[in-house]
């Protein structure tokens, strides 16, 4: 069974969580420093899966400073005292799921060593516990709200360094988890949006672009896979419905594999360099000029399981390498290809000693590195029998998802000895509590009356958070509906129709109804006046004036007179109220066309 | 029952239920507060309050580190004589507790780079923090490091930052003729966190030992950049900055050495010599007094004339208030040997270019050129206890503490 639970990262507006610099992002780069950072292990003398992963890699860290960092980002002043008003942010947040607020809140470190903080760590904490948001759906738990830090801001991937800027670096995020209690793609998306409109309601949180993200985890057994970053929420139809085809196809291939009774007990990396030595691959070629080898391993009974109308082990593998930093893999299921002859291919099946339904596998990197990735690819194999595999992924646009690194484990989670821990003052707890606003459901309730609208506009007022700009223009004109269609029909039609929206400010927005208040234009006349300011960036309210009625009348007759033969048909008003308004340009009202309309045919029509 | 840290256990309290394992109380935590990690890793604090219980659910298991450094019994022989600091701060995993001391097997093992190259033998003397060493510390490193040179060709010393350059200077007059070096090494981020600036000085200070180098130095990162480590000579180096990873400066000069990927000396140093000349009784009447205005003569009477030396950092060029010269006077006469510093830090002093200066000097103080206060005062006790020409010692040239000259390039 589906099962999916979100995670969701918002940015806060105030300063840094553990510094007073500002949190913004900055292009202006005043210096640089470089850094390594190692695995520890823990004191079992045991490593965390996904840093070991990554040490592997043998990255340098080079970052970047701005004028809103520090030396607590730099790594080089421990941590201030946790920022007040983000803290403030986060109960507020708790008590709007229902959370529970832990009565002394501990920071703890949780170990992250890509780079993305300077510490090896990102500070975090559980501020509320146990809540939930009640749905049309139903009750979806919210077991956790942290505040933590923001990481810092990738800028370039080189080969063997990462390039980092520290204008990121600790901007306060909230942190919310669903439990995975989700059932259906649309009911992640409609948990999303209720977290979204709390998150902002809360009027502290930053918004645009990268400022919200969402990680989603999706499971069809009881493994959980963790698909991180997921900026956009109309990806997570296609991300769910992606993963649940790759979990599928993963559990599947764990049943060919049981069924074919192929062993994973053993497999040997040879060096197969000297076989392809003169290969037409480019990729080959250029690895071994280098001074890389060419490493492989035979793999038994695997023939079309790494890629067939069926399996895709294969990408599965590809993946694995290249988080290690080796572009791809060759594979029999895909050979010849890529430049490597059949008889390349056959002098390396009759090395390995190959029967009919086994396969083979190599890479191409330094000796060393591609050893290693052999033996992470020879594990992904080796788990690959169990099904689907625990692990972090990332989105692509496609909607199609990729590896990441393993998912960590708890063990990565050690305390924050340089912050103090945090007891809440009850009198603080109590005015947060007072002053909470108003839960997702109250709002949709608010809307509906005070604009006069349904609750699917009102729900979707809130989702794409027009609430303010709505407010502002029922303060100047107070007909809901006709704002209402401004915002979500009439501006995404001119926007598909190819029209550059960004241009239409609530400045025109705001002309545009004062001149209805004052009875200068009709409402019909809105889609008009916008399309015809998009074309010309002017304004010119004269164009759109309200016809008097013989000018009007004279327009309607002329249409009546050259449709003449569908006088006395049934579907006359239909067809001539469409050509009229099209005439007419939003000149008159709609209503005031049908009336004298209906009333023009009817003297026709005797 | 008894719990302790460690323990797994269930808590009711009238907010609900909780399962996590026991963790020891932290300092700042509230009276009634028990903290405890939950199964996500997150630890947190729960208020006692009436309804609260606490049922054990499993004991702690005690797990032990099975790891141990190999006995090469081949490669460079080098000792590793740990004394505690930052470089050896460890977190208990299990229960979160900093603990003041991790193994040199541990530290070393979590630099691969090592390779076969050296063969280490390493113990721990002490596990303190540095604030909590003294002159009968320093003693004992000091006979230690000479008994290590009987089979050693260098001395590597994981040390706290805050008075390592104290240390450093100590042994620097403690310990002459050196048959190798004495690296004496620290870190400013603790071992346990990936970011720590440990393992690049500790390689560096690896490195060190395969060069010629008899003299004691303070090996710490360059800049701010784990790119480059500088090896300090003992008697000139001072912390400067209380948490960068490059706080540690020479003063007045270069360092001896810069350490990348090889180690490049960039200073006149004294090469390995040996038989090792130990002298190690130290004065510990002895006191570093900082100037400021309107010093209280009396009070510094009193002091001065409870002890056998003092150092003073005067301010500019070395200078104390016309006020104090005659407790200088009084106390000097009285046979307490009295050295001017500056705490400027910076440059030389100089008593003769002002009137108070050189009023200072005939009323029996003595400047001591660019001598950093916390050397002089290091080198006032190994004086007074080894020689009875105090005076002439304290203004010779004994480790490198004294720099006949001081060029532009060398400031800050």
């Amino acid at each position: 069974m589906f099962k999916a639970g979100l995670e969701i990262h918002q940015q806060l507006d105030t300063k840094k969580l553990f510094c007073s610099c500002e949190s913004y992002l900055s292009d202006n780069v005043q210096g640089e420093f470089r850094r390594t950072l190692r695995p520890v292990q823990s004191e079992m003398g045991e490593y965390d899966a996904a840093a070991m992963m990554e040490s592997v890699r043998k990255r340098t860290f080079k970052y970047q400073i701005t004028e809103n960092s520090c030396l607590v980002e730099m790594d080089e002043e421990p941590p201030h005292e946790v920022n007040k008003e983000a803290l403030e942010i986060a109960i507020e947040v708790s008590l709007m799921f229902h959370c529970k607020i832990v009565d002394e809140i501990h920071f703890m470190r949780k170990l992250v060593i890509d780079g993305s903080n300077t510490s090896g760590f990102q500070r975090t904490a559980l501020v509320g516990i146990n809540g939930y948001i009640d749905t049309e759906f139903g009750r979806i738990s919210i077991p956790t709200v942290c505040l933590e830090e923001e990481a810092a801001r990738k800028i370039e991937e080189r080969e063997g360094q990462a390039v980092y800027r520290l204008d990121r670096l600790g901007i306060p995020l909230i942190e919310i988890t669903t439990g995975a209690d989700m059932k259906d793609p649309s009911e992640v998306k409609k948990i999303a949006q209720i977290i979204g409109y709390v998150l902002r309601s809360t009027g502290k949180v930053k918004r645009g672009l990268g400022s919200i993200r969402q990680d989603l985890n999706v499971s069809i057994d009881t493994t959980r896979v963790e698909v991180k970053g997921v900026s956009r929420l109309s990806l997570i139809d296609k991300i769910v419905k992606y993963e649940m085809e790759r979990q599928n196809m993963l559990i599947e291939l764990a049943k060919e594999i049981s069924n074919r009774k192929i062993s994973t007990d053993k497999f040997k990396i040879e060096d197969i360099t000297d076989i392809l030595k003169n290969s037409e691959s480019k990729i080959i070629r250029n690895g071994i000029s280098k001074g890389g080898r060419v490493l492989g391993i035979a793999l038994p009974g695997f023939k079309g399981l790494l890629k067939s109308d069926k399996f895709r082990l294969g990408r599965e593998l590809a993946d694995v390498v290249r988080v290690l930093g080796i572009p791809g893999i060759f594979h029999s299921d895909e050979l010849p290809n890529y430049g490597i002859s059949a008889e390349e291919v056959n002098k390396i099946k009759d090395f390995f000693k190959l029967k009919d339904n086994d396969a083979f596998l190599m890479l191409v990197s330094d000796p060393d590195k591609a050893k290693e990735g052999l033996k992470y690819i020879i594990e992904r194999i080796k788990a690959a029998k169990n099904g689907v595999v625990p692990e972090t992924r990332g989105p692509k646009d496609d909607g199609t998802t990729e590896f990441l690194r393993p998912l960590p484990g708890k063990e990565r989670m050690y305390p924050e000895t340089d912050v103090p821990p945090i007891q809440i003052d009850s009198n603080i707890l109590a005015k947060i509590k007072n002053s909470l606003p108003k839960s997702y459901d109250e709002k949709v309730n608010e809307i509906m009356n005070e604009y006069n609208l349904s609750k699917q506009q009102a729900e979707q007022i809130i989702n794409e958070s027009m609430e303010d700009k709505f407010k502002k223009l029922f303060s100047i004109y107070d007909d809901g509906n006709a704002i209402f269609r401004t915002l979500f029909n009439t501006i995404p039609e001119l926007e598909s129709s190819g029209m550059d929206v960004e241009k239409i400010t609530m400045d025109i927005l705001e002309k545009i109804f004062q001149a209805l208040r004052q009875n200068e234009i009709v409402k019909e006349a809105i889609p008009f006046i916008l399309e015809d300011f998009l074309r010309t960036g002017n304004i010119d309210f004269k164009k759109f004036k309200v016809l008097d009625e013989h000018d009007l009348e004279e327009i309607i007759k002329s249409i009546i007179k050259l449709n003449e033969n569908l006088l006395n048909k049934e579907n006359i008003e239909a067809v001539l109220m469409g050509k009229i308004m099209k005439e007419v340009k939003g000149r008159a009202e709609g209503s005031k066309v049908n009336e004298m309309l209906k009333a023009l045919i009817k003297k026709e029509e005797k | 029952m008894d719990f302790e840290p460690g323990d797994l256990v269930e808590i009711k309290t009238k907010q609900g239920t909780y399962r996590g394992v026991l963790m020891p109380k932290h300092i700042f935590s509230g009276d009634d507060i028990i903290i405890i990690k939950l199964e996500n890793g997150y630890n947190i604090g729960i208020k006692k309050d009436d309804s609260f219980s606490m049922k054990l659910i499993s004991k702690a298991e005690s797990k032990k580190m099975i790891k141990k450094i190999k006995d090469h019994k081949k490669g460079l022989k080098v000792s590793v004589l740990g004394t505690g600091g930052t470089i050896a701060s460890y977190v208990d995993y299990r229960t979160g507790a900093v603990k003041p001391a991790v193994s040199q097997e541990e530290l070393l093992l979590a630099i691969p780079e090592i390779g076969d190259k050296y063969d280490i033998r390493s113990r721990n003397l002490f596990s303190i923090f540095s604030e909590n060493m003294d002159v009968e510390h320093w003693k004992i490193i000091a006979k230690e490091v000479e008994k290590e040179f009987n089979d050693s060709s260098g001395i590597i010393i994981p040390h706290g930052t805050d008075t390592m350059s104290y240390t450093a200077s100590a042994l620097s007059f403690m310990l002459q003729n050196l048959p190798g070096p004495i690296v004496m090494v620290g870190a400013q981020r603790s071992s346990d966190r990936p970011s720590s600036d440990a393992y690049l000085n500790l390689l560096a200070s690896l490195k060190l030992m395969e060069t010629d180098l008899g003299e004691v130095v303070v090996t710490m990162h360059g800049t701010t950049s784990d790119s480059i480590v500088y090896a300090h000579r003992g008697v000139k180096v001072r912390k400067m900055h209380t948490s960068r990873r490059d706080a540690f400066r020479s003063i007045n000069t270069r360092p001896i050495a810069e350490i990348g990927e090889n180690v490049k000396f960039i200073s006149d140093y004294r090469k390995k010599s040996g038989p090792i000349i130990p002298k190690i009784a130290m004065d510990e009447r002895a006191i570093l007094l900082y100037y400021y205005p309107n010093m209280d003569r009396d009070i510094l009477y009193d002091i001065g004339s409870r002890v056998h030396g003092i150092i003073i950092a005067g301010t500019g060029l070395g200078h104390v208030s016309q006020n104090i010269i005659p407790v200088i006077r009084d106390l000097v006469r009285d046979g307490v040997f009295i050295g001017i510093t500056s705490q400027c830090i910076y440059g030389s002093v100089n008593l003769n270019v002002y009137a108070t200066g050189r009023e200072m000097i005939r009323a029996g103080a003595v400047p001591l050129y660019d001598m950093l206060p916390e050397v002089a005062y290091v080198k006032m006790m190994w004086a007074m206890a080894n020689f009875s020409n105090v005076k002439e010692i304290m203004t010779k040239n004994i480790a490198g503490e004294i720099s006949e000259r001081r060029v532009g390039l060398d400031y800050v």
